[in-house]
């Protein structure tokens, strides 16, 4: 008798379908994948409705992969929802991990948002006073809309979370690892982050490193950078001291700075206070005035600390908003 | 009843901690308001610290080290320093007023000065009014 | 009393959308919405950015097609620094693109398009999806194409350091160059897509072209619009994904208008419903009319199709055989049967993979001039290119420290909203009719409306269950009448 496939999930809440793709790179093995599961729900690509998950026993679900922030109203029910019929979550990607991209929203408030987008900017129909609502009648008909929350969550911030991959998207051999591990019963504590490095990404980068001593940040289009020395020597901000690796370097590699996508590593509370504490060890100076000149070199700073992690920041959004 | 500010400080061992403690057996009376933590030097000010005291309620944070040149570990404070700066501008563009959070050199001799920089503190804190935080992270808790 | 049937969520969509249709007491379609619930605010959270961060930003728009955004945003930004840009820098960007589109277009037709023309549009729901498809046509395909959109990928690696979510662009050209030992790997790999661009072309020919059923569903379906077509052309008036004007033609081939990228704002606007979080974009000088085809409807397609109806010609030889095969056998230019987008998309991959030959026989892709440092911050710019999906544009402006102050997008398929709209209610009205109750087959002929569209998903080119979940529920006085569901 065939033993029973694995019930798994995929969903995605504020999301860009990165992670979804990330998936499908592991090319063949997806096939396998598929020998082994039934997938029940992924919007993406397969059969499955929030009726079906509605009507599942509580646990039914063996494993479920969660991407993408918690932005609204209908984002925080499947999250509910998909915890109450999984034994094992996993909150897959930077935005499930950490808020993501998408957390960036957290420095400006919602009627901002909506403003911009719906009343004020160039290409909006002339004269227009409408914006989306949560309810609208017409004709005698209703039809409704999630709420849009007032700034963005982390999964973490919702539901109870088993296991976090992070990366934005997680590296394609990082995704095939934590889908054996699944497969076969070998997963670490609740809680960890899998398919990930314990160290930093500077332990993975092929770049050469010297003493760091900074007198100047550079912005990446100011100067045309040495492909072999470390960035951060050079001037040119790079998060790869207080990221993560399991990333490949792809960023470095490129000729651009590490922003910080995998998150920190084990113990850090918060990835941009250490961040910080990094860039200031290696400016060069012990005059306060010049100090304060070297950091004007660093415009919106906050963005670079939190790039992809604010929700999960100890003050995790603005007090603007 | 007018608000009591909840000042977190953190006062290096070597300068500022005797400094605080000088001014106490001094007998020179300072607002009640700012809550020590000792360690060792400024230098092991991790901005998660500071981050951590806001994102707990406190309504300013204190960092006090030894004057430049004077550190017991020769660069610490210098450490500190550069760290400042940087840890300000990040908090202005999370909207925390300026003088919520300092940073000052205090010797051991410096008693008067140390119940000075706590009594000014305390009163601009108190005209700013109580930290926005613990409403906001309370909201967020209650409804989105 | 009306009865409602309610359609969530669609699936094959980047987000989240939801079709409401509302039936009158004959049971008949009343009304019909198509809605995305979704919005995330970039527009308004990549102010205060440093404006070369944007690029690396706004991938996150989109997983699928990040690289549309990618150069989008990048072009607006070259125009923030007074385009400055190291001429090489264009042409290595245009040959990832190319790649990329490469990847996305197999992706669609495999997954998405292949299952209802060779295993049809009403075959069992079990079997029509890639597997069906490669039971059908055998496991040596399947294999093909996961191996080709790896080697799709692959080049995009090679070239700009990433795939999904490229951080390679910034203001003076691009990070990294080609080398000549990479030039070299990337040589193969594009023969052997240029072998199956011409495979995926002659099984389209075979399995679709060769069956009278499916020509007729293309020829005489209900999938048709009688609305304008958007796409950009080069001086030529040739298909050109990367660089050129964008020009607007209407359903008997006349030319509406031509733009320059900085002027769009004269051209194209966006209309709000309070009913869905996404815009309705139309043509600003004929206002806003409705959600009505004809002459003069302002309302315009963004596609495959769209792009090639609007072009002349194509800018590459085999391409150009290609293009006008299609539109021989289509019965003229320009076409209004959306079903020719599948095959629009295959058209397109020649011009892709001859482009790719065009670059790999390049001398100067090699060169190590790919970035310039700009010298002056001129604080605005547009930048449009063709995402799969329709039409892209990204308009940024910026202070004189180079902060971005503020920014307007107007993505691919936003430009279709209110075409998937009308089209869904079209096929929903003819095929509910009064008195039959609606049945799974209904289901799959509404799925194929907007799946013309590609809606920003390439999704699995693998041998999961292409079938979208349908789930019926029919209301009468509040109390559930009838219901059925589709499943694997």
């Amino acid at each position: 008798m065939a033993e029973k496939k694995l019930q798994i999930a995929l969903y995605w809440t504020a999301s860009c379908g990165g992670c979804d793709v990330a998936v499908l790179d592991t090319n063949e093995f997806i096939l396998d994948v598929a020998q082994l599961a039934d997938i029940r729900l992924w919007p993406i690509a397969v059969d499955g409705k929030y009726q079906d998950v509605e009507a599942m026993k509580d646990g039914e679900l063996d494993l479920t992969l969660i991407n993408g922030a918690i932005r609204n109203s209908e984002n925080e029910y499947l999250a509910k929802l998909l915890r109450r019929k999984s034994k094992i979550l996993v909150a897959f990607g930077s935005c499930a991990h950490m808020g993501g991209i998408p957390g960036l929203a957290n420095l400006a408030r919602k009627d901002e948002i909506f403003t911009r987008a719906y009343l004020n900017n160039p290409s909006i129909e002339p004269g227009n006073q409408k914006t989306p609502c949560p309810e609208t009648r017409i004709d005698g008909e209703i039809l409704h809309l999630p709420q849009f929350y007032k700034r963005v969550y982390k999964l973490k911030d919702i539901v109870d979370v088993d296991y976090f991959v992070p990366g934005c998207p997680p590296a394609p051999n990082q995704v095939k690892a934590v889908l054996l591990a699944v497969v076969k019963g070998d997963l670490p504590p609740k809680g960890s982050v899998v398919g990930a490095s314990e160290l930093t990404v500077c332990d993975d980068c092929k770049r050469t490193k010297a003493e760091k001593k900074v007198k100047r940040f550079y912005r990446p289009f100011e100067i045309i950078q040495d492909p072999e020395k470390c960035l951060l020597e050079q001037g040119i901000l790079c998060m790869g001291s207080a990221t993560r690796s399991g990333c490949g370097v792809r960023c470095p590699n490129s000729g651009m700075g590490c922003r910080g996508c995998y998150g920190p590593t084990g113990n850090v509370v918060d990835q941009g206070a250490k961040f910080l504490s990094a860039l200031s060890a290696i400016i060069d100076s012990k005059d306060p005035q010049e100090i304060q000149e070297i950091i004007n070199g660093l415009p919106d700073f906050v963005s670079f600390a939190y790039r992809f992690s604010l929700p999960a920041s100890l003050l995790q959004r603005s007090l603007r908003t | 009843m007018s608000f009591e500010p909840k000042i977190v400080g953190f006062l290096c061992n070597w300068c500022s901690y005797a400094g605080a403690d000088l001014a106490g057996t001094s007998r020179i009376l300072y607002r009640p308001n700012i809550r020590i933590i000792r360690v060792m030097c400024s230098a092991r000010v991790d901005p998660t610290f500071v981050l951590k005291a806001l994102a707990g309620g406190a309504d300013g944070v204190l960092v006090c080290g030894c004057h430049p040149g004077d550190c017991h570990y020769s660069e610490g404070n210098h450490k500190a320093m550069r760290r400042f700066p940087l840890l300000k501008k990040l908090l202005a563009d999370f909207g925390v007023e300026e003088d919520r959070v300092r940073l000052e050199w205090v010797s051991a001799s410096e008693g008067q000065r140390f119940a000075d920089i706590v009594n000014d503190m305390t009163e601009r804190i108190r005209a700013l009014g109580p930290s926005r935080i613990p409403g906001l992270m309370q909201a967020d808790r209650i409804g989105r | 009393m009306t009865r409602t049937i309610s359609i969530d969520p669609i699936t094959r969509l980047e987000g989240h959308g939801k079709i409401e249709i509302f039936l009158d007491e004959e049971g008949g379609v009343k009304d019909c919405y198509f809605q995305i619930p979704e919005l995330r605010g970039f527009e308004r959270f990549v102010v205060g950015r440093p404006i070369e961060e944007l690029p690396r930003i706004v991938t996150r728009i989109c997983g699928v097609c990040p690289a549309s955004h990618h150069m989008a945003s990048a072009k607006a930004v070259d125009g923030c620094f007074g385009n400055e840009v190291a001429p090489v820098a264009h042409k290595l960007r245009d040959m990832y693109y190319h790649a990329h589109y490469i990847h996305s277009h197999i992706a669609h037709f495999y997954a998405l398009a292949a299952p209802d023309f060779v295993c049809g549009p009403d075959a069992d729901p079990a079997v029509r999806n890639i597997l069906g498809v490669v039971a059908k046509v055998g496991l040596e395909i399947g294999v093909g194409v996961i191996k080709a959109r790896a080697m799709a990928q692959k080049i995009q690696e090679l070239l700009g350091g990433r795939t999904t979510h490229l951080v390679w662009c910034l203001p003076g050209g691009v990070s990294k160059g080609l080398k000549k030992e990479e030039l070299e790997s990337i040589k193969p790999m594009v023969e052997e897509l240029s072998r199956f661009a011409d495979f995926s072309l002659k099984l389209f020919r075979d399995v679709v072209l060769g069956n009278p059923r499916y020509v007729d569903i293309i020829l005489n379906g209900p999938y048709t619009l009688d609305v304008q077509n958007m796409g950009l052309v080069d001086g030529n008036n040739a298909l050109n994904f990367y660089h050129g004007q964008v020009r607007v033609v209407d359903f008997q081939g006349r030319e509406i208008c031509k733009y320059r990228p900085q002027d769009y704002a004269q051209y194209v606007a966006e209309h709000v419903e309070e009913w869905s979080y996404l815009k309705f974009p139309y043509l600003k000088k004929r206002g806003w009319k409705g959600f009505v085809e004809g002459i003069d409807s302002s309302i315009y397609c963004a596609t495959p199709l769209a792009r090639l109806n609007v072009a002349d010609r194509m800018a590459t030889p085999r391409a150009q055989e290609a293009f006008e095969e299609m539109f021989r056998t289509l019965g003229g230019k320009p076409c209004k049967a959306l079903m020719a987008n599948h095959w629009a998309r295959l058209v397109e991959m020649l011009q892709n993979v001859e482009m790719l030959q065009h670059y790999c026989a390049d001398p100067e892709i090699t060169s190590d001039r790919f970035r310039v440092v700009p010298q002056r911050i001129t604080g605005e710019g547009v930048g449009i290119v063709e995402a799969m999906r329709g039409t892209l544009t990204h308009h940024y402006t910026c202070d004189r420290n180079g902060i971005c102050t503020s920014a307007n997008l107007i993505v691919g398929t936003t430009n279709n909203n209110a075409p998937i709209q009308m089209v869904t209610k079209k096929v929903a009205r003819a095929l509910i009719q009064p008195g039959k109750e609606p049945t799974q087959g209904i289901l799959n002929m509404v799925e194929m409306a907007f799946r013309c569209f590609d809606p920003c998903y390439s999704c699995a080119t693998h041998s999961l269950p292409g079938q979208m979940p349908l789930d019926v529920s029919i209301y009468a006085h509040g109390e559930l009448r009838w219901h059925f569901r589709r499943n694997l």
